[in-house]
């Protein structure tokens, strides 16, 4: 598994942690049952602080991926299509937003912008 | 909690160390920041019972008061090397393996050759960052559970600083461990600190977690008047300068919410000095 975390970027450590190990659950790198670094072992590699990952731990089981298991660690969760579904939602959603915030600085129009998008769909 | 600082209080015939409060729990790191002079080496001397204070109680791994088992528990780094400086690092094993019960004399001949501390060479000859090493070496090898260091990485490159952090990374990995650093190098305690403290003249501003502190607070940057106009239940302080003016917000989604159209800054821990310690600065 390969963490690339940003210093600069406005995004949370924390958070770029907890993105980036979704989607390796998502992708299938990690698989069911996995068990992930302690967050002690990921706070040493990673060179930051243990408060850091343990947010990204508890954000990770918050969300459903993972399971904390006091005193052996933490595994990724079974798969939950729900969830995996629910999950990429999220991401479209996302990419959505951001193209409709350029088609609006570019003055293209909601009919443009569902002309376009049903072209894209159909290739 | 390993450490528990409660309400410290100590006159001085120039200074007024006021009711001080912090706590330190297992398996994490501490940063205490402050101007020279704040505070930071009494309490932690207060702390070691190096001095006394007037009122208020230091607990030590659960318990009031430190006591000659605690202390062998504390590795200490303060920025004078302690030792003889015409002791060679063999010498200073010795005599180490003599003042503490749980001395590990293999735990510190491996941490000289990491560190690569040479033998049969004078501890006056030895450079800042090797005699720094060295303390750190010590303090590491007698089974301690706290460590206690006043500016352990001043003076040091930045190569030697990154050998160390990784070191008190590794200290604290066991999950029981914990480290109370009081430190200038901010940049350093915002990647590895799991807490800050910051103290100012001698009072605690604030005690918080870091990643809380770092992504919780902002900096907003505008023209005078703007600033001025932000509700002040979220700005902690206001510097005007010449071309514009900065604002300490606590509460970055609320600011961002209500003033998404204001530049906010990520925190960084020198900034927020500066905006909570120097004088000319607006506090709320």
């Amino acid at each position: 598994m390969n963490l690339i975390i940003s210093n600069s970027s406005g995004h949370p450590i924390y958070e770029q942690i907890t993105d980036q190990i979704k989607a390796c659950i998502l992708s299938g790198e990690l698989s069911e049952g996995q068990a992930l670094p302690s967050m002690r072992a990921l706070a040493r590699d990673l060179h930051i602080s243990v408060i850091t990952t343990k947010r990204a731990y508890e954000d990770l089981e918050r969300d459903g991926f993972v399971v904390v298991v006091a005193g052996k660690g933490c595994f990724v969760a079974p798969r939950n299509l729900e969830l995996m579904r629910e999950e990429k939602r999220k991401q479209v959603e996302q990419i959505l937003e951001k193209a409709v915030e350029q088609a609006k600085a570019a003055s293209i129009s909601l009919e443009e912008l569902g002309e376009m998008l049903s072209l894209l769909y159909e290739d | 909690m390993v450490l528990q600082v409660k309400e410290i209080h100590k006159q001085y015939p120039q200074f007024l160390l006021d009711k001080i409060s912090f706590e330190l729990p297992e398996g994490a790191i501490m940063g205490l920041i402050g101007e020279n002079g704040a505070g930071k080496s009494t309490t932690m001397r207060i702390i070691l019972g190096m001095a006394q204070a007037d009122s208020g109680s230091v607990s030590i791994f659960g318990h009031e008061g430190v006591t000659e088992q605690d202390r062998a528990q504390i590795g200490v780094v303060f920025d004078e090397l302690p030792f003889n400086q015409t002791l060679f690092v063999s010498h200073l094993g010795k005599v180490m393996q003599g003042i503490y019960p749980n001395w590990d004399q293999q735990a510190y001949e491996e941490y000289l050759v990491r560190f690569r501390l040479p033998d049969k060479k004078e501890l006056k000859d030895f450079s800042r960052g090797m005699k720094m090493k060295l303390s750190l070496a010590v303090a590491m090898s007698h089974h301690a559970r706290l460590l206690i260091l006043d500016e352990p990485t001043s003076g040091l490159d930045p190569v030697v600083r990154a050998e160390i952090l990784d070191l008190f990374l590794e200290f604290i990995s066991d999950g029981k461990r914990s480290i109370l650093v009081s430190s200038h190098m901010t940049g350093d305690l915002e990647r590895i600190a799991d807490y800050i403290t910051l103290i100012h003249q001698g009072r605690v501003m604030l005690s918080k977690n870091k990643d809380e502190l770092i992504y919780g607070y902002g900096i907003a940057r505008a023209d005078r008047q703007t600033l001025a106009a932000v509700d002040s239940s979220l700005v902690e302080a206001i510097q005007d300068g010449p071309y514009g003016s900065q604002a300490l917000i606590n509460d970055r989604v609320r600011f961002e919410r209500e003033y998404p159209d204001i530049l906010l800054d990520r925190l960084n821990l020198d900034e927020m000095m500066v905006m909570l310690c120097r004088n000319e600065v607006h506090r709320q």
